[in-house]
């Protein structure tokens, strides 16, 4: 999947999605450029997840085209495609039967690396996302929320992954240690640069870790801003969110947190 | 008493019969297991599958045993040897259970387990055997256990089209009006009900996914 730096991660070429004749997505076009996190804002039902899964192909279009580094997704081996794509989603879906470590050493594991390699390479990833080394041999039911979505992120970053899907990686977390999280998040794509794409529903999240946010609704992709554009639009859908934002929080505008 | 110096003085034969009871069982369970798992994974699989091959197995659930075997009778190489068709009914009853169970331990897997393993890029098979399978197994051998039990049963009705088996004893006691000879069956059998019922539950918890 190497291809020239110059092509877009991830492009959405007027992509459809239709389930029994109800459209989820219409039309879609968007572009997502290597290293920046693109975050897709937008309510329940509006198509966030789907777009989402179109990346790994957990879903096919009805109409259009997914590329990825160049290339259809269409193209290529599925199960190829998916090695080379983090996923992260708000039920994280560890393996209840494995172990931490067996969790993180999957991607590397089928991609069958040898195992002194994937003990360091775990090892690796679990000081990177802050967890203590001694939780390695511990099962996810013995986890917190926040420890277990952090050994989410490490396994979907283990095969050291180009793009990063995330499905609501942090929903489900208590304010603070989502804010925790979300600043780990931050220190960590400020060094690794993975293509990221984010799925979330709340606006603060958005502004905090986007560097572009696709605002979506009903299937449609309304507009695509830079946060603090985002908090200026003028665009109706977007002015409604602010709206809807500022009137729980007296923050003031444009300041991102 | 009296039930135990007959079961002494008959030692061989019921050992002998017991033996029979096993391979029966055994041999049925085996035939069950191997069609029944990959059956009942299919239709989780496919969901679509999952009504006529349910209602199926039910249908051949209400089938009484007595008639089975009799259906079964005039079937060519089966009808030479009663044990074979004594096999064949136990295996029938005890696809049940076993593809009821498999379907409804792969269906009952947190959906987003599922799904993260595909999106990191498992392949089907990698799937079933290193997460679907490991996680569905207790219920699946709970499925398995219950086809066992009911085998126990069933088997001793295989001796009246000449199957063996404890039923044997069952039979004749009944035709001799002697409750000793009956119980020379029965209690055998029970015993070896309740040991497959502590093996597989044993197994079974072992296997518990935490």
């Amino acid at each position: 999947m190497e291809q020239t730096s110059s092509s877009p991660a991830i492009e959405f070429l007027d992509v459809s999605y239709f389930v029994s004749q109800t459209p989820i997505l219409a039309q879609f076009k968007l572009q997502v450029s290597r290293g920046e996190t693109l975050v897709l804002l937008g309510r329940s039902g509006s198509g966030k997840t789907t777009t989402l899964k179109l990346v790994n192909r957990l879903v096919a279009p009805t109409a259009g085209q997914v590329w990825v580094n160049g290339k259809s997704n269409a193209e290529v081996d599925v199960i190829e495609l998916r090695r080379k794509i983090g996923y992260v989603i708000q039920e994280v879906g560890l393996f209840p039967h494995f172990s931490v470590e067996r969790n993180i050493a999957l991607g590397p594991r089928i991609a069958g690396w040898p195992d002194a390699r994937i003990r360091a390479r775990v090892e690796e990833l679990l000081a990177l996302v802050g967890l203590d080394p001694q939780l390695r041999s511990r099962y996810p039911h013995q986890l917190s929320g926040g420890q277990r979505q952090r050994v989410g992120v490490a396994r979907a970053l283990a095969a050291d992954p180009e793009i990063l899907l995330m499905d609501e990686p942090f929903g489900a977390l208590d304010p603070l240690t989502r804010d925790e999280v979300q600043r780990e998040f931050l220190s960590l794509q400020k060094r690794l640069h993975k293509t990221v794409l984010f799925v979330t529903h709340d606006l603060r999240e958005a502004l905090r870790l986007a560097s572009r946010i696709a605002l979506l609704e009903a299937g449609r992709l309304v507009t695509v801003l830079e946060p603090q554009e985002f908090m200026r639009s003028s665009d109706p859908w977007a002015a409604a969110y602010v709206r809807a934002f500022e009137s729980g929080w007296d923050l003031a505008k444009g300041n991102r947190p | 008493m009296n039930v135990l110096r007959f079961m002494l003085q008959n030692q061989t034969q019921v050992l002998e019969l017991t033996g029979e009871h096993l391979w029966l069982v055994g041999l049925s369970t085996l035939f069950a297991i191997a069609i029944g798992v990959p059956l009942g994974i299919m239709i989780a699989h496919r969901p679509r599958m999952n009504k006529p091959v349910i209602a199926t197995a039910n249908v051949i659930q209400t089938i009484p045993s007595l008639a089975l075997f009799g259906f079964l009778l005039p079937t060519p190489w089966l009808g030479e040897r009663a044990d074979r068709l004594a096999i064949l009914a136990l295996t029938l009853y005890a696809l049940l259970p076993i593809i009821r169970n498999t379907y409804t331990g792969i269906r009952g897997i947190d959906p987003a387990i599922i799904e993260s393993g595909r999106g990191m890029g498992l392949t089907p098979s990698q799937l079933l055997f290193q997460v679907e399978l490991p996680l569905a197994m207790s219920v699946i051998l709970s499925g398995i256990r219950i086809a066992v039990v009911i085998s126990v049963g069933l088997a001793t009705i295989a001796a009246a089209i000449g199957a063996g088996g404890l039923g044997e004893f069952i039979f004749r006691g009944l035709a001799m009006v002697d409750n000793r000879v009956i119980l020379a069956g029965a209690i055998p059998a029970a015993i070896l009900a309740l040991s497959a019922d502590v093996a597989v539950g044993w197994l079974e918890r072992r296997l518990q996914p935490k």
